[in-house]
């Protein structure tokens, strides 16, 4: 099976043989590649049913919980690693999801789609109309994503709240770097993946 | 019908070894009622372990002779159903203390030539646990693939992964709990004290007085009926409908709900065995791994290599999905394999023997994951 390659970064940032909590897991596809490939021991967290069917039928753990009512299932320190791929942006209360995580794990890692990429920024600033771009298709009315931010307002908001960013890297559509993402991330990166503790 | 198991005959083990159990009473020699479905691979490693509820029997699936009704899991158990009979080996016993064949109170002592009655020695989902390992050895299995039980069942499948670790790949806990709470040990002494306050109940001494406390045992079953449904179940059912027109302003029924419950009690009462039904009210509040095992419960679980599918269901108030929560924490802590699911279903407890789309294709994806 072809693997989403944000998950394959992700997964190259975890050590084997390591703990690690997915929340909004989807499919279970990240576990899955830990599972084979670093021999983690995790969990998925996921609130949709059709997910966790998928999950389970995958070999993976899921575990039926809604992230935006609170992880106090999990106790402090319990995981090595707690991460959120690409679901930053639906979540309610995105500062106290990250504090719940911080005190979960040892080191999270956080993606998002960056609003601040020039198609967005085009829609909006041609059109006048809000973005609707390959990594964020829903239009205003129907979208999940209630918290988007730039990658500018991420390190922002991280700074302020003394989050410590180890490590980040930002892609393109295709999920690659090139010059031009390495000069103006802000502008041509299209999705932010962040490692903190 | 080609979804079916067809036509059942229940098996009988019979075993002459004496069975310590965990009260420190003995019995001499059990006899074990089972049934079984589908057909055992060469390889013997597709045996699947199905633990009854309080009520519940060894007939779970297909039709004995002449029987109009199936077996209390049919829609869950046979070819290309959730438990597929296709693919495994389904083995399901009756428990010890039981009133459909296997050693209970309506069983005869051998040492005094009577009934057990209520001198039957309370049993445990431990002692229960034991014997089915007892039919697992005499099958020849050596590990079952799948343990599965609802409510009681679904204590006697965490059970197992406690007791004997080395014998269950997977366990399915359904509507469960890790113990219960005052609440539900207060409904089960209600239960038993309609049955112990009916004249007829003789000190568990009916069957030599040829009696039976029916009156008590269907209050029981009728207050049990109430804790199994759910407010909105039994509204869209019932609502307040009446039977008449109006009201007759008298204590006869009146509401359908009311004859609703009578109906379930009277046609549970001689059907059941009234020992048995404080038997199984006993070992559900007996039970409470956590507090037996202690400090060794961890490492115990640790050390299985048993994977684990919690579910429940959002309108069971009976054993809600926190109580499940509570389970599924425990096994989180000890590193455990484990998924769990909350169904989306307003049938109340007893929704883990009704039909559901989700609910079963749960069960189904679990059964056959990768």
């Amino acid at each position: 099976m072809a693997f989403r390659k944000d998950l394959l970064l992700i997964s190259s940032w975890i050590k084997p043989n390591t703990t690690v909590l997915d929340l909004g897991c989807g499919d279970g596809e990240l576990i899955k590649i830990l599972m084979q490939q670093h021999s983690i021991h995790g969990y998925g967290v996921e609130i949709d049913l059709e997910n966790i069917k998928k999950s389970i039928k995958n070999g993976v753990n899921v575990l039926q919980m809604d992230i935006d009512s609170g992880l106090s299932e999990f106790d402090s320190n319990s995981f090595d690693y707690v991460v959120l791929a690409q679901s930053l942006q639906v979540v309610k209360n995105p500062k106290k999801l990250i504090d719940e995580m911080l005190r979960i794990g040892k080191e999270i890692i956080v993606s998002f789609p960056n609003m601040g990429h020039w198609s967005s920024r085009l829609d909006l600033f041609l059109q006048g109309k809000m973005p609707v771009t390959k990594n964020l298709p829903y239009s205003w009315y129907k979208t999940p994503n209630i918290h988007l931010c730039t990658i500018k307002d991420f390190i922002i908001f991280c700074k302020e709240n003394n989050y410590n960013i180890i490590e980040k890297s930002i892609t393109n559509n295709d999920q690659k770097s090139n010059i031009a993402v390495e000069l103006f991330p802000n502008l041509f990166g299209s999705v932010a993946t962040f490692r903190i503790n | 019908m080609n979804n079916s198991v067809g036509t059942i005959e229940p098996k009988k083990m019979v075993s002459n070894s004496p069975l310590k159990l965990v009260s420190g009473k003995q019995l001499d020699n059990i006899e074990l009622v089972y049934e079984t479905y589908g057909e055992l691979n060469k390889e013997k490693n597709n045996a699947i372990l199905i633990c009854h509820a309080l009520s519940g029997n060894h007939h779970a699936a297909g039709y004995h002779k002449d029987d109009k009704k199936p077996g209390w899991w049919d829609n869950m158990i046979g070819p290309n159903k959730p438990i597929d009979t296709e693919k495994f080996f389904v083995v399901s016993p009756n428990n010890i203390g039981g009133c459909h064949g296997s050693t209970g109170p309506k069983s005869v002592n051998p040492k005094t030539n009577k009934f057990f009655g209520s001198d039957f020695p309370i049993v445990t989902v431990n002692d229960w646990v034991n014997t089915q390992k007892i039919l697992m050895d005499h099958l020849g299995i050596a590990s079952w693939k799948f343990v599965i039980g609802g409510s009681l069942g679904g204590m006697q499948s965490f059970q197992w992964a406690l007791q004997y670790p080395e014998n269950i790949n997977n366990s399915i806990i359904i509507a469960a709990a890790p113990k219960l709470t005052a609440q539900n040990i207060a409904f089960n002494e209600v239960a038993r004290q309609a049955i112990m306050k009916d004249p007829d109940w003789k000190n568990g001494k009916y069957l030599e007085n040829n009696t039976a406390p029916n009156q008590g045992l269907s209050l029981a079953r009728m207050l049990g009926h109430i804790t199994y449904l759910s407010d909105e179940s039994m509204g869209e059912k019932f609502g307040r409908e009446l039977k008449k027109s109006k009201l007759d302003f008298n204590f006869d029924v009146e509401f359908q709900i009311e004859s609703y419950l009578r109906y379930q009690g009277e046609k549970f009462a001689p059907n059941f065995d009234a020992n048995t039904y404080l038997l199984m009210t006993k070992a559900l509040d007996y039970f409470d791994p956590v507090k037996d095992y202690g400090d060794s419960l961890v490492e115990k679980l640790k050390s299985a290599n048993t994977n684990f599918l919690v579910l429940s269901f959002t309108s069971d108030w009976r054993f809600p999905p926190i109580r499940s929560k509570e389970i599924v924490k425990l096994l989180m802590n000890c590193k455990k394999n484990i998924s769990y699911t909350e169904i989306e279903s307003g049938g109340g407890h007893d929704a883990f023997l009704m039909e559901n789309n989700d609910y079963f294709e749960v069960m189904k994806n679990y059964l056959g994951k990768n």
